[in-house]
Parts: C-alpha cells; structure tokens; sequence
C-alpha cells in the first residue's frame, strides 16, 4: 500500500450552478491501479464531481493535477487525450448508428487514403466484445440492443480508449449478474495492468466487491474516506445519510380518517415495450390527512404509477378512485379541478417554464381561479402569488424573478406552491427533494407535515432511505413494478426497507460482506 | 439625446421592465433603435421620406405585414411556424372577389350578391378554416408544423388558382343594383387622416396585447411554448390552445387578404406570395424566440415597421430591387443573430441539460433507464 501513487488528485474544488453549490471544496484523489469507489445519495455531488474529472465541466474553482502536475481540461476530448476516460450514468450513445461506428465516433480508424478503415474496426470492435463476453456484432444497430448490451458497449467504447483513468458511472445498472461478474473481471484485468478506476454505484454491497478506497460524498462535499478492507455497509449507509439527518417525523393520530385516494390494483405498460408492465398490481389506500412514502430503486415503477395517477398517461388495468369516484378518462385539468395534483419527479422538465417569472409559474395551474369576466385580475393574481410564496417559503427577491435565478430548492418550492394554489385534497410528489440540499429538504418536509396536519393526503416518493423513514405514517417499498414491502412508521428499519426495494442485495448471487 | 433623456427612461422602463444597464436596453429595444436609425438615415437621404403623407402610407403597407405577424407571433410564441399565411392571404382575397362576382346557380337561372359584410366574414371564415386544419394536423397528428404548414401553402394556393383559373378577379368594387357595394371602403379610406389598414392592425394590436397579458388564454399560450410537458401537467388544454394559435393566424392571414384585395379592388389568385417569410422576419426582428415562449405584440409591431420603413425607404431612395433583397436579408440575419446573443445566458439556465439545480444529472437510477432509453428513442 505504501507504494501508493497518486495520479490524479483534485484540491478544494468547487461547483455552482446558479444559486446551487453542487460541490462544496472537494479534494479527491485517484490511487494508481486501484478502484476508488465514491458512494452518496442523489444529489450528493457525485456525477457532478466526475463530470469536473472528465472534462465535461469545468470546476468554479479549485485545481486538477494530473500526476503532480496542474491541468486544465478543454473538454472531454482533451481529459481522453490525456488518458481520461468516463462511462456516463446515462448512455451516450447515437442509437441509429452501429456498434462499431459509435464506438469509433469522432476517432475513426483511417486507412492510407483518408477513408475509414471499417476492417480494422470491426476487429477491435470484435476483440473488445471477447473480453467482455459479449456476443454483439460490430454492425448491429445500438437501437437493436437491449439496455444492458448497450450498457455493454458504452463501457467498451471506454475501454477501446486505453485510458488510464477510466470513470464508471453507474456501470451496472442495467446489466445483468453474470454481466457485472465479466465487467469485474474486467475491472481486475485493467487495476493489474496499472489502470486507475473511479467507481460509482447504487449497488453499495455489489461496489464494495470491487472497492480498494471508499470514498463518501454527502451534500456536496466528502465527508469520509477509507481502505475498503476496513469498512463494512453499515459504515457506507451511516456516512451516506449521515448522523444530524432530521426531517421530522409522521402527524400523529390519523391513518383512520375518511379515505381520500384509492388505488386499486393498477397497472402501467412500460411506454418503450408493449409486453411488459412497470407497474404491475399496485394497490394503496390513502387516508386524509395521511402521508405515505413510496420508496423504491431504479425502474420500481413509482414515477409510472404516479404519472398514470395524475393523468400524464393511461393505465393498462385497474382503477383509482378519488373521494370515492373514478377518475378514468379525468384529463390532468380535471383531475386537478377534483383535487388531485402531482409535482413531477423532473422540475426542469416537467414542473417549470423557464421562460416564465417565479409568479408566473406559481399561478400558472390556477389561473381559471381569478378570471374576471375575459381577462384575469392582475391583483388579485399577484396578491394570491405573493401569499403562496410567503406560505411555501420560496426565497426570492419577487414575483417577478427569472425562475433560473432560484436555487434547486426553491424551484422546487414554486413548483410545489403552484400545485397548492389548486387546492388539492391529495397531492403526489415524485421524488420532491432531488437536487436540493437539505435544508431545503426539511422545508420541504415541515411543509407536507403542516399540509398533512390541514388535512391534505400526501403521497411521496424517493430513492433514499433517509427519507422515507422521516415524515411518513406508512412506507410502501416498491420492486420492479409491484409492491414489496410494507412497514408503520416506527416499524421499519434502514435496512428493512432497503432490503425490500433489493438495493442493498448484491446482483451477483455472493453474499457481499455481511 | 440629451433632450430626450428625462423621458427616455420612463419610456424604457416600462417598455422593457427587466432592462438596467444601458447594454442591455440597446440590446433589447433592438428594434425600437434600429426603427429610429432608419427614419434618420432615409430623411437625411432623401426629403420626400419623412412626411406625413409619405409615413402614412408606408404604415399602411406595414399594415399588412404587421397583421399577418400578429398571427405568426401567436403561432411562434407556441414554439410552431405558419407557413401558409401568405397562401392564406392569397385565398380569402380570391374567395371575397368570387363573392363579389355574385354566385350563380345556373339550375335555378340565379345569383346571389352577398352584402359586404358576409363577403368579409366568409373570407375571414376561410382564414380560420385553413387554420383549423393546421391546428388539427399539427396537435392531433403530430405533424411537424414545419411540414404541416408548408403543404397547406400549396394545397390553399392550389385552391385560390383553382378557383380563378389562374385569372384575377378586376373588380371588386361592387355594384349599386345589387347592393354590394363598398368593399374599396377598406383600401381607399382614412378615419381621422389614418388609414382603415392601419387602423385594423393598432386594433389587432391591442387585442393581441390584451389576450397575451390579460387573457388566460394568453397565459396558456406562453406557457405551453415555454415548457408543453409543464404546461400540461398543470393543467392547461395545450392542445386545445395550439389549435386556436392556428386558427387565429389564419384569421390573421385573411384579414390582411381582404385588406389587400380592397386596396386593389381586386383579387390575384398569387398575391401574398412569400408574404409568409416577410411575417417570420418580423417575429424575430422584434426579439420573439423561435423556439417559443418569447415574444411580444410590441416587439412584432416594431418588427414589421423595421421591415416596412426599410424597404419602403430603399424604393424611394431608388435603390435597385436586387439591392433591397440583399439589405433586407442582412437585417434578418443580423435580427437573429442579436436574439442568439440575448437568449444565449437565459437559454443556459433554461435548457435541463445545464440544469439550475445540478443534480438533474446525478438523477436517481429510477428515471436513469427511463432517461436513457428516451435518449436512445428519440
């Protein structure tokens, strides 16, 4: 171990985006020939941080040094050039063209006369898919594979590099366990040879099979580091969540009122393959004045189930009742007019209008409320507006401020307020504190806690545990399009409910550490 | 200047609310500037451009452009285009001659004269009707606006050519006998000096103001150009909205084909020609964002003036046709590129991919496979 060397370590880096601080003075280092697995919840910084090391952005400040000396990446042409390479969490690849023109693109093999030597591609392309034991053929379409062969050539492309820094971002999400047994085998082959891994993965017991340094992110910023051979899962989990993590806790005395949503064992059909179902058979009664969490991981189907609950798409079976009636065949406005709203899982997308002001966007879903005659009231819009602000908490310097100029938190307060302002009897939140840090986040939580004390139903989602065991009277963990699990509040431990959404147990079919 | 200053602040400020530092109001009063900069250079050039005859009736030819980029505006501000407005045009002049003509029904040894005002309101029917199936092509089919539009330019200018055999209708006049008359009113008459195109299009005007700021509808319309999956989420008819948009260009369209018939008293299947591009460049010159959610009534009236006054002002100066074509695609392109700059930091924060809130990217793995696979969809 002493014979450690560094190759490339980043010093105080820090990140903003707007009024966000996604990186709050990092210093990271990458070990020669060894994996270097960064753990942390959504939101953490980690994407970010390897975005900076790969040159797809450039740090606010801070330094890189690459082997002792200070670099600066144009972009990621330039990171590659100097032998730094990333696999993204979300595939990159131009799904029209080939296997082998995607992983060749923008640095084709040349023959002698300028044109592209498809002979030697095909080769490498070839040779490349032997040792990662996957049967694909150089010049199968991408949008002929399935996620996990495209997965496959994603990380392939990383190889065909020859990096010596090679990050992997969420590499095994859709592979499939003896996919993830090659890829290590892979890993080891490329550690051995003097290759330098960065290693990030939501499958924290899957990561520590092939962890040397553990490194863990939190808000932004690395709060612990450590040998792999002295840590355990415990350990990850207690220094990804971390210890002062108070998001209040469940209303008390309710969950026997009057019952505001029902859900009945709906299904969705997966939107890209008409045979298969994201949602398969779920079924919650909400009270009024309840909060229920849905926790779930990757493709467990609660944004499907929250989408086709609000009306976005349609349901292949089943039905929900709202206040006792069936909302099928309700478009999004009138089920917002009964009472039923969602805020989106993706604000960018789906929540805000970026070209629209901060009051704006809040009354933008209630504007029906205060029409007078043809036009609506500019008072009486700006009055409601102001009130919403003040009561959702959005720090902003008025109404009239571009919506950019909002952290993420508060963004997600406007869009929040928006729903509100419609009066709902029951709202849906997907994933309503993604990219927002946590004070913002037990805002957000005393918020639906307040609502929930008023008499608003609640449904939430998330993907960390931390939160799912905070303000909810029940938690329903959903796995692969059904649900898994169900717990009381008190019920309910970390592991329990991770152990329910199959996060925590390993693809590969070994027993982790425990 | 320095007499103008105490009231150009004033001025400023409440034309553009948003705008403190001196590049920035130059930037975004764009039009307004580039307008004062051609009514200099053209008075200095020549005696007879600033008169108020002269302004007049160079407003009346912006009239007609500024209408049909009213229309255009709407559809723009929905992140749309209309190509067929200038067809559009050409066909309700052709369908308010042929009114004008009588309709005989040979069966019965008849001919009907429709009054004026129905000949007015059927052509302005036709308009809408031509909008509507845009509307419906676009939002329930999906076609591409682009595309959807460009083909009901050739199908409705097949029609106007069709209906007249590729002749004009010379008279529209009217005729006393049967009580037809009066549809010159339009083209030939001032009210209190002003012009009737001129005045049509400050009513446009305010209406479009008023339904953008005041109505719901306008509101809508912003919105779902801004952000559609947004817009729908909360709960407004986007669909229901971006088919209006169509209908009211095309209502637009034949409004200004019914002035400009009336000018003329009479009806050419190819009039309005090109028309279409001329409305587009307008939009943009007056700061609107073609991939919707950024516009203004303001902006596009300015727009149309800067076109209008420009090209006008060539023409008296005596410059060459093929000289105008040339300055006037200049400013287009100067037009946009000035837009690129304005938007260029907004559209930064905006667009999801440089998102305000960084950890969009470092998404949960939930939406992680739905993200990619869109990606590799799409």
């Amino acid at each position: 171990m002493a014979a450690d060397t560094v190759v490339l370590r980043a010093t105080d880096v820090t990140k903003r985006y707007g009024g966000t601080h996604a990186l709050k003075g990092v210093n990271f280092e990458i070990h020669e020939g060894k994996v270097t697995t960064l753990f942390g919840e959504n939101g953490a910084g980690k994407s970010t941080l390897m975005k900076i090391l790969s040159g797809v952005e450039s740090p606010t400040s801070g330094t890189l040094e690459l082997r002792g000396k200070e670099v600066q990446f144009a972009n990621t042409v330039d990171a590659r050039d100097q032998g730094i390479s990333i696999i993204h969490q979300e595939l990159s690849l131009a799904p029209n063209l080939s296997v082998r023109d995607n992983i060749f693109m923008g640095r084709e093999i040349l023959t002698r006369t300028g044109s592209v030597d498809y002979k030697a591609e095909d080769a490498e392309v070839r040779r490349l898919m032997v040792r990662l034991e996957e049967n694909v053929e150089p010049t199968t379409l991408v949008s002929d594979l399935r996620l996990g062969q495209q997965q496959i050539v994603e990380i392939a492309r990383a190889l065909s590099v020859d990096a010596r820094i090679l990050i992997m971002d969420e590499p095994t999400s859709a592979l499939s366990a003896s996919e993830v047994e090659v890829l290590f085998k892979v890993i080891d082959d490329l550690t051995s040879s003097g290759v330098s891994i960065v290693y990030i993965s939501h499958h924290l017991e899957e990561a520590l099979l092939v962890t040397d340094f553990a490194v863990v992110l939190r808000d932004g910023a690395i709060v612990a580091h450590e040998l792999a051979d002295n840590i355990d899962l415990e350990w990850i989990v207690a220094n990804m969540v971390g210890r002062n993590f108070d998001l209040g806790e469940p209303p008390a005395g309710i969950t026997s009122g009057e019952v505001a949503l029902s859900i009945e064992n709906v299904q969705v059909v997966d939107p890209g393959n008409d045979s298969r179902l994201v949602v398969d058979g779920v079924s919650i009664t909400l009270h009024k004045g309840e909060i229920v969490c849905i926790y779930g991981l990757m493709g467990a189907g609660r944004t499907e189930l929250l989408e086709a609950v609000a009306g976005r798409t349609s349901f292949a079976g089943g039905r929900v009742l709202l206040n006792g009636e069936d909302i099928a065949g309700l478009t999004v406005a009138q089920r917002i007019e009964n009472g039923l709203a969602l805020v989106p899982e993706d604000r960018q997308r789906d929540g805000l209008v970026q070209t629209m002001s901060v009051g704006q966007n809040i009354s933008l879903a209630s504007i029906r409320s205060y029409v007078r005659g043809l036009f609506f009231s500019t008072p009486a819009e700006s009055s409601l507006v102001k009130t919403q602000i003040a009561d959702v908490g959005v720090k902003t310097s008025g109404p009239a401020a571009a919506i950019g100029s909002l952290s993420g938190g508060n963004q997600q307060k406007v869009v929040i307020g928006k729903m509100l302002m419609t009066q709902p009897k029951v709202i849906l939140l997907d994933e309503p504190s993604r990219g927002i840090d946590v004070g913002a986040k037990a805002e957000v939580f005393g918020l639906l806690t307040r609502l929930a004390s008023e008499g608003l139903a609640v449904i939430y989602s998330t993907s960390e545990v931390g939160e799912s065991l905070s303000i909810a009277n029940r938690i329903i963990v959903m796995n692969k399009g059904r649900i898994s699990a169900e717990f009381d509040a008190l019920g309910a431990t970390k592991e329990q409910v991770m152990a329910a959404s199959g996060e925590s147990v390993a693809a590969l079919d070994t027993n982790g550490t425990n | 200047m320095s007499t103008t200053q105490p009231a150009a602040p004033g001025l400023l400020n409440r034309m553009f609310p948003n705008g403190f530092d001196p590049l920035a109001i130059l930037l975004q009063g764009r039009a307004f500037f580039a307008l004062i900069v051609i009514v200099i250079v053209f008075s200095l050039l020549s005696p007879n451009y600033f008169n108020v005859s002269n302004l007049l009736q160079m407003s009346q030819h912006v009239a007609v452009y500024a209408i049909l980029a009213i229309g255009m505006l709407l559809v723009i501000l929905n992140g749309g285009i209309d190509l067929s407005v200038g067809a559009t045009l050409g066909l309700s002049g052709v369908v308010a001659g042929w009114l004008m003509q009588g309709v005989k029904i040979p069966e019965l040894g008849v001919a009907f004269y429709p009054s004026v005002w129905v000949v007015v309101i059927l052509a302005l029917a036709t308009g809408a009707f031509v909008g509507l199936i845009n509307g419906i092509l676009i939002s329930k089919f999906r076609v591409a606006p682009f595309v959807a539009t460009l083909g009901m330019l050739y199908v409705v200018r097949g029609v106007a050519l069709l209906i007249t055999n590729g002749l004009t209708y010379p008279n529209l006049s009217g005729d006393p006998e049967f009580g037809n008359e009066g549809f010159d009113w339009l083209g030939f008459n001032n009210l209190f000096g002003v012009p009737i195109g001129v005045i049509i299009m400050i009513v446009i005007a305010i209406g479009a103001s008023l339904l953008l700021n005041k109505a719901p509808f306008g509101r809508w319309l912003y919105a779902s150009g801004g952000n559609e999956r947004a817009a729908e989420l909360s709960g407004i008819p986007v669909k229901r909205v971006k088919v209006r948009v169509y209908v009211l260009s095309g209502i637009c369209a034949s409004i200004a084909g019914v002035i400009i018939a009336s000018e003329l008293t009479s009806a050419n299947p190819t009039s309005g020609q090109n028309f279409e591009l001329t409305a587009i460049a307008a939009v943009v010159i007056g700061g609107a964002s073609l991939a919707g959610g950024r516009g203004t009534v303001r902006g596009t009236l300015l727009g149309a003036f800067v076109i209008g006054f420009l090209s006008d002002g060539l023409v008296i100066v005596g410059v060459s046709e093929y000289w105008q074509m040339i300055f006037n695609g200049a400013v287009i392109v100067l037009a946009v590129l000035l837009n690129a700059i304005t938007y260029k930091p907004k559209q930064r924060l905006a667009t999801p991919s440089a998102p305000a809130t960084p950890p969009t990217s470092d998404r949960a793995p939930d939406t992680g496979v739905g993200a990619a696979a869109g990606k590799i969809a799409g």
